[in-house]
Parts: C-alpha cells; structure tokens; sequence
C-alpha cells in the first residue's frame, strides 16, 4: 500500500465535487479528486456524429454507471429479502468525470422556501396531527434568505436561462409567480418554448392556472461563466438527457468548472480511483484520509489529508458512510442512529394527450431542461387541509427530445397494440401527434424507508453492497392523484382529442424496471438535531467534523423540484462556511 | 406500381396534401430496405441455423411487413440482434451478474443468471420444443403467422419455462431487441435504409433544430440522416 498526502480530498467528480474543489483550491488548499470512472470531455465523449446515437447512449447506457462492479440492492418492504438492481432502469447514476451531471438534462430550480421548513410550516398550518404516523417531517435548518446568494452564484456558473418573476422584491418579468425573491436576473434569458410547451401554456392560462418557462442550465444563447469558460447556444438538438451536449450548452462540471480547475497545479485529478472508505482515527473522531483502490493497477493506495468532502451522489455517500463508519447506522425497530436514515425519491407519473392529426409535436426536437410548468399544485402553494396529504408537484411539458428507440419500446400509450398488427399505425399517431405532461412531486421521509448496508450481496471489491428498502405510501400517492386530476382540464382545453392521465396507484409498489428518475435523496440528512441528522447545517458531519457530505443526501425530503439547484446551491453554501469559518478554526462548526 | 392494400390507401388518403406525405408513398426507402434485406443473405454469427430461422420468424411477426412498409427482417433486426450477441451487452457484462440468483417479485427487476445470448440460446430452444408439442411436430418458424402470433401472445404473458426462461422473459427480450433493431442508426445492422425512422417521422442524426424549436404545429420538413451520412 502507497501513502500520500494533500490538503483536501474530494471523493467524486460529479456537480458537488467539482464545485468543492474549486472552492478549495481558490481557498489555496492543495485538493486531490478521486473519482472512479473515467476523464470524460466534450471533444471526446460529446464528439458530432458518432455521440448522436440513442443505442449507445441512452440505451446501452455509455455514460452511467457500470452496475458490473457496483450496485445496490432493492426491497419494497422490511420482510422481504433484497435482491440486486441487476440492469439500469429505475434510477441512472452517473460515473466518470461530471458524474451524472454530464448526462443529466438541465431543469434548474431553486427550491420553494416553505419545503425548507417543511415540518415547522405544516404543523403551523394544519397542526401535529396532521403529520401520519410514520412519516419523518423534518427541517432543514437553513432558509431559503441564507442560501439566496448561492442559488445566484450556481446560476451563473451554469450559465442558467430563466424568466424571473421578481428581483428584490419587485415584479420585473413574467416567471413563476411562486417562485421566491432574486437578487439578480437569470444570467440569459429563458429557452424558447417548444410547440407542445406552448399548447400547454396556453391551455394551462386559460383554466386559471401559472405557466411559466422552466429555467433550464441549457443556454439559449452564447455565454461566458464567471470562471471563464464558454457555451454555446443550444438548438434543440434533443439527444440531451442522458447524453454529453456536443454544441456546449448543457451545463456540465466538464464544461462549466473543470477547465478552470484543470489549470490550478493545487488541483489533481486521479480517476479510476474508487474509494473504499474514509480512514478515521483511532477515537473515531478525526477523519485521517481515504483508502482507494487504484482500478488500473489494482493497488490499494492511502492518501491523507486534512478535511474530506464526500461528494459521490447520494446513494453513495451513504453507502460510503456506512462502510467508513461514520455516525450511527439507522436503525428503523428502535428508531436510532442516523445515517441511512429519511431515504427518499420523487413521485413522477407521465399523461399523454393526443392532438387532432394536422398538428405536429415533432416530438424529437426538444432540450433536456426547457418547457413549460405550472406551480399551483407544488409545495404549500395551496390548501392542504382538505386533502389531507403533505407535498406537492409541479406540473410540465418538458419535452427533452424523445427518440426511437425509447418511445418505441414504451409503445404507443393507451390500448394500443405494443407489437404485431395495428403497433405501426399507433406508434405513429403517438410519435407525430402527442405530447405527454409529467406530475414531478414530493415524497416524504418514513421509518421505514431507509439504506443500509446488504447482508448478502457484494461489490467487485468485496465490499457489501447498499441496500434500499423503499416503495410509495400512502400519502404520496393521493397527493400524485389529487395533482394528476388538476391535469385533466389542461388536456380538455388544449383540444386533445384523446387523454390517459398517469398517476399512481392505491397500494403500488416501486417498480424497480422503469425509469423514474435519478432524485434519490436523503439518507445523510442536515437538520439542527444530530438524533435525526447526520450532518449539520453546513454540511458537516457530526460525528467526524472534517468530513462534509454534500449531495442530495442531505435533503430530509424528496422535494417536488429537480434536485441539482439545490444540490449546487449547497455545495457552494458549505463550501463557502468551510472557507471562512471551518478553515480558520477546523473543528465542529455547530455544537451538538 | 402494385395497387396499394386499402388499409394503406386509407391511410395514405389522410395524410395527402400534408407536408409529409412523401415520406409514407412509394418512397425509395421501402425499395431501397426490401433490397438490402432480400439481397445476399447476412449470415449469422451467433445464431444455428434453426435459432436464426426462429428469430427471422419472430422479430417479423412483431414488426410486420404490411401497408407501411417493411417489417423487422427487410429492415434488418435478426441481423441486428446477432451482431449485438458478440457485445459487451449481449455477454451481460453491463449488468451485475453476482449471485446469489433468487426469484423475487416481478417489481424488483432481472434476477436470472443468463446473459442475453443465453436468454436466447436457451429459450428459442424451449420454445421451438414447446411449439413442436403444442403444433403436431412443427417448429415454430413452420406455423402459419396466424399461429406464430397466437403462440407469440401466449408468450407476452406466459409463466411456463421455456429451457430455463419464462416465456414472458423470452418474449420481452425480442421485443425489446426487435424495436432497437428498427430503430437503431443502421450503423449496427438494423434500420435499412433509414426506414424505420422514416414511418416515425425521425430526422435520425440532424440533431439541430435551432430554426425548428417551434413550427406552431407543421411537420418537420426534412428526411432522416443516418451517422454515416446516409439520407433517406
Ligand atoms: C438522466 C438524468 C437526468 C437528470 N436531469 C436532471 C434535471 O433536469 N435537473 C436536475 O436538477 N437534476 C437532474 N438529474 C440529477 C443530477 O444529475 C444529479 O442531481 C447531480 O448530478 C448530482 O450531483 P452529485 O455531484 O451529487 O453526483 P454526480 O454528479 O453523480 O457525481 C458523483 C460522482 O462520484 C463518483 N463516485 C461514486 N462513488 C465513488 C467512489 N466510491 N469512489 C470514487 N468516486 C465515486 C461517481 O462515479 C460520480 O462521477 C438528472 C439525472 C439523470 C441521470
Ligand atoms: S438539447 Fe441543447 S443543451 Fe441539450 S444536448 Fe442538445 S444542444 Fe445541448
């Protein structure tokens, strides 16, 4: 076993990590990237013909994650046995350098500040007993005021398009009217709408509700970042999701950070470095550095430093955290200890409207991030006394370009023919004449939702894998359905000649075998109480204070927006305590 | 010119006069697809003869030839699913393939052992064995395509083991890889002539829209471009 040393190491090279490390290293900090896939860059990977090809992306699954040597495994409920997630389907981790985030698709949102302080909102409004019984409620213990600054800040290193609503407190366009204060514009305006976007947001208007154009991390127009780095404007090009942009508009830490970073000499990047585990000291109180195995020579190496940033996505900086022993593993009988503990997703369900046969939706043209959405049915944005569920969806178009193969496979919706005689005749009313409107919402936290490590099942390396006992409650549910009902007079307005509204079922399970999305979060939640958080509310850990966990791992819930905003805004909120105050005075930064 | 069927008729009735008419008529592209699939026989890789008589019968009865144009063998999906045997998905090698192998609920996803290339080797197997009991002595290439689909449909569903696969598994496999074949750049061996992408109206490799983000309804104007440069 070799042993070196840095000042900093940033296990991942995804969104939080490439923003960590800039961070550090602009604080002078030497920080070493282990990341365990491969380099990955635009030229390469995003290369004009050969990347645009759905088998090899989206379908053979190039850029995700080898579930070869590394998975998790899956259970809807405690009395079962888990069994691996064998074939990518549900969820599409990330692996190389960009993580997920060189093939997410773009929606950028902040976050709806009244999801920040979830649990303290609704029992002001609606009483404690109006929590279920099971369901973990928590706060984050930040507000939506002290992360203002890092939302602005992600914005403009993503070079994100978006039409505010207002600016300092001012109505200065025509964006989201629930969407909370700015300090400043968006840095390019929002994407155009595509022709299915603007359907919906005419029909959307029309019944009374307030449609507004997503802000997207695509960029509708040339930009420079404030690191210095170029995008190009995008064109719709619609192979986005699950691809690298080859016109470099999608944001990416390839694009938008690590040129700058790869210029620093105190930055290092070592790939196919995959961690093992976080050292700790002899106590237990002191992270000493990381253990990881060299895949290209099959060495265990151990690099010391003096803060580790676990930064993995969030599943595995849980799984990470387990394996290094760091805090108490949740423990769902007695109700302790907190690591793997508010394991959490997002309930999406798709409904299809069918246009009258001279319009076209041309559905193949479309960016990951760009559409149109409404807001009426998302957080607290309307009564749930009546309802008597917490959480929320936003509701969309956001055609990111759908392409053959896919839709192909998925059929042609409704009761039509999946194959044989009468498939072809269906497959291209659907292809040339629909547009589908996602229900994109919350799911809470549950006692019995949870990660811990496999008693069974191994990684290559030997180590156990990750296991997820998770599957949809009650409460999600009805809040899907009561928000899928709101869709129903959008698609009688817009003229559609045929519907089929999408929502989840009374008592269905997660289906392990059909993409949702890849929103995973909690797990290692922040919070004001080190009972039912694992970190606080800078991100440290608070049981090892040189270690800080960022990612979705730290929402207590699944919120009804797309994650990486705040996952970002997070990132650069801690990186920036870990500067001026942690640096200066390492140690725990809130006293348990 | 062979008089069109009258489904054909009907359907090409509906769409004259709109912009993409031409891309359902008599168009090069179904010539062009029939050509190459009618011309030098591909030969197999991975499949025995009776396995690859058995996968042509089937990927077409799944994507028929019929007014639309042509179906999975003229457009080269048995082909296509051969040649992706010899791949790293076809030798399972993207998937975790550690055991303990259980049966779990449907829900929880892909829990059998074998790779793609063994989901065939094994199932057509079955299923040719249980076609041959079910259909006085036929294989399943041999029935009437009436039967075939019968028997295809008793698969979609099925339970029974075919070899070591449920059928149902068999059945998605070729489904799943059947559609990829179509509907692939041809780069990999399916999607002949472009004619895949030219039912759906796919513009295949153009991946710039930039004067097209929003044409209020009307059809994309222009024809499928293949990686290779192919256009149809
Ligand atoms: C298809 C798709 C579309 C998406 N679209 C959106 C969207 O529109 N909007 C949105 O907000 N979010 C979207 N997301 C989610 C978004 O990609 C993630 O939220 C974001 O990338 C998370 O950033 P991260 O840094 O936490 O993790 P990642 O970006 O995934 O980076 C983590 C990195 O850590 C590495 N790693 C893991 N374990 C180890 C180890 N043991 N040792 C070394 N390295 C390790 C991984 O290989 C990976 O490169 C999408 C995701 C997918 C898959
Ligand atoms: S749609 Fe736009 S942002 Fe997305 S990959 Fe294409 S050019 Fe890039």
């Amino acid at each position: 076993m070799t042993t070196k040393k840095t000042d900093a190491i940033v296990i991942g090279a995804g969104w939080a990590g490439s923003i960590l490390a800039k961070e550090l290293t602009e604080a002078g900090l030497s920080v070493t990237v282990l990341e365990r896939g491969e380099d990955r860059a635009t030229a390469v990977e995003g290369d004009y013909p050969t990347s645009i090809d759905e088998l090899r992306g989206a379908i053979r699954h190039r850029l995700f994650q080898n579930l070869s040597q590394s998975t998790v495994t899956i259970r809807n409920t405690m009395d079962q046995d888990a069994v691996p997630y064998r074939r990518l389907a549900a969820f599409l981790p990330g692996e190389g350098v960009g993580g997920a985030g060189l093939h997410w698709s773009g929606v950028h949102f902040r976050v709806a500040p009244d999801d920040l302080a979830l649990r303290t909102n609704v029992i002001a409004r609606y009483g404690k007993n109006f929590i279920p019984e099971g369901m973990n409620l928590q706060d984050y213990d930040v507000t939506y005021e002290e992360l203002e600054p890092f939302f602005d800040k992600a914005e403009k290193v993503f070079g994100t398009s978006g039409e505010p609503y207002t600016i300092k407190g001012k109505v200065a366009g025509t964006g989201n009217p629930f969407a909370p204060d700015r300090s400043d514009a968006f840095p390019l305006p929002a994407m155009k709408d595509v022709y299915s976007a603007t359907v919906f947001k005419k029909a959307a208007a029309n019944v009374g509700y307030h449609p507004y154009s997503l802000p997207a991390a695509n960029a509708s127009a040339q930009y420079t970042n404030p690191y210095g780095v170029q995008m190009g404007p995008c064109n719709f090009c619609g192979y986005c999701s699950g691809y690298d942009c080859y016109m470099y508009s999608k944001a990416s830490p390839n694009v938008n950070i690590l040129p700058a970073l790869r210029q620093d000499p105190k930055f290092t990047l070592i790939t196919k470095a995959h961690v093992l585990k976080v050292d700790l000291d002899s106590d237990g109180k002191k992270a000493t550095g990381v253990t990881y195995l060299d895949l290209n020579t099959n060495q265990q190496v151990q690099l010391k430093a003096d803060l580790v940033i676990i930064s993995a996505f969030q599943f595995h900086n849980v799984h990470l955290m387990l394996l290094s022993g760091i805090g108490e593993p949740y423990d769902p009988v007695k109700n302790t200890g907190t690591i793997g503990r508010n394991f959490v997703y997002q309930t999406i369900t798709t409904s299809r409207a069918w246009l009258p046969s001279k319009q076209y939706t041309n559905l193949f043209v479309g960016a990951g991030g760009a559409g149109v959405a409404i807001d009426d049915f998302n957080s607290m944005n309307f009564d749930h006394g009546p309802l008597g569920f917490v959480g929320g969806s936003p509701v969309w178009v956001n055609q990111a370009g759908v392409k053959p193969i896919a839709a192909a496979i998925g059929g042609p919706a409704g009761n039509a023919p999946t194959w044989g005689e009468g498939y072809k005749d269906a497959m291209v009313e659907t292809y040339r004449h629909s547009l589908t409107i996602d229900a994109h919402g919350s799911n809470m936290a549950y006692r019995d939702v949870y990660l811990d490590l496999d008693p069974t099942y191994k990684d290559a390396y030997g180590q156990a894998l990750l296991r997820m006992t998770f599957t949809w409650k009650d409460n999600d549910i009805r809040m899907n359905q009561y928000v899928v009902s709101k869709i129903e007079p959008i698609m009688k307005e817009m003229g559609a000649t045929r519907y089929a509204l999408g929502h989840l079922h009374a008592n269905e399970l997660f289906d392990t075998r059909r993409y949702q999305t890849t929103h995973l979060g909690g797990g290692a939640v922040m919070g004001a109480d080190p009972k039912t958080s694992a970190v606080n509310r800078y991100l440290q850990s608070w049981d090892v204070s040189n270690v800080f966990v960022i990612g979705a791992s730290a929402f207590p819930q699944g919120m009804g927006y797309n994650p990486t905003g705040m996952v970002a805004a997070l990132a650069y909120w801690a990186a920036y305590h870990i500067r001026t105050t942690y640096l200066k005075n390492p140690g725990p930064m809130v006293q348990a | 010119m062979k008089m069109p069927s009258p489904t054909r008729r009907h359907f090409i009735g509906g769409l004259l006069g709109s912009a993409s008419f031409w891309l359902y008529s008599d168009h090069k592209v179904w010539a062009d697809a029939l050509a190459v699939g009618n011309a030098g026989p591909y030969a197999p890789r991975y499949f025995n003869k009776e396995e690859w008589r058995f996968l042509n019968a089937a990927c077409e009865r799944i994507y028929p030839t019929d007014a639309h144009g042509p179906g999975a063998r003229g457009l080269g999906a048995p082909e296509f699913i051969d040649r992706q045997m010899d791949t790293a998905y076809g030798r399972g090698e993207l998937w975790y393939m550690s055991g303990p192998f259980v049966s779990a609920p449907a829900n929880l996803g892909y829990q059998l052992s074998l790779p793609p290339r063994e989901v065939y080797r094994q199932g057509i197997a079955g299923a040719d064995a249980y076609v041959r009991a079910h259909h006085d002595g036929r294989s399943f290439a041999d029935l009437e395509t009436a039967e075939q689909t019968a028997v295809l449909k008793e698969f979609e569903h099925g339970e029974m083991a075919l070899g070591a696969v449920p059928a149902h598994l068999l059945f998605e496999q070729l489904r799943q890889n059947t559609l990829e074949g179509v509907f692939s750049d041809p780069l990999y061996g399916g999607n002949k002539g472009l004619a895949g992408w030219t039912l759906l109206g796919f513009p295949g490799a153009r991946a710039d829209f930039m004067d097209w983000v929003n044409q209020e309804g009307a059809a994309y104007p222009f024809g499928p471009v293949s990686i290779s440069g192919e256009t149809a």
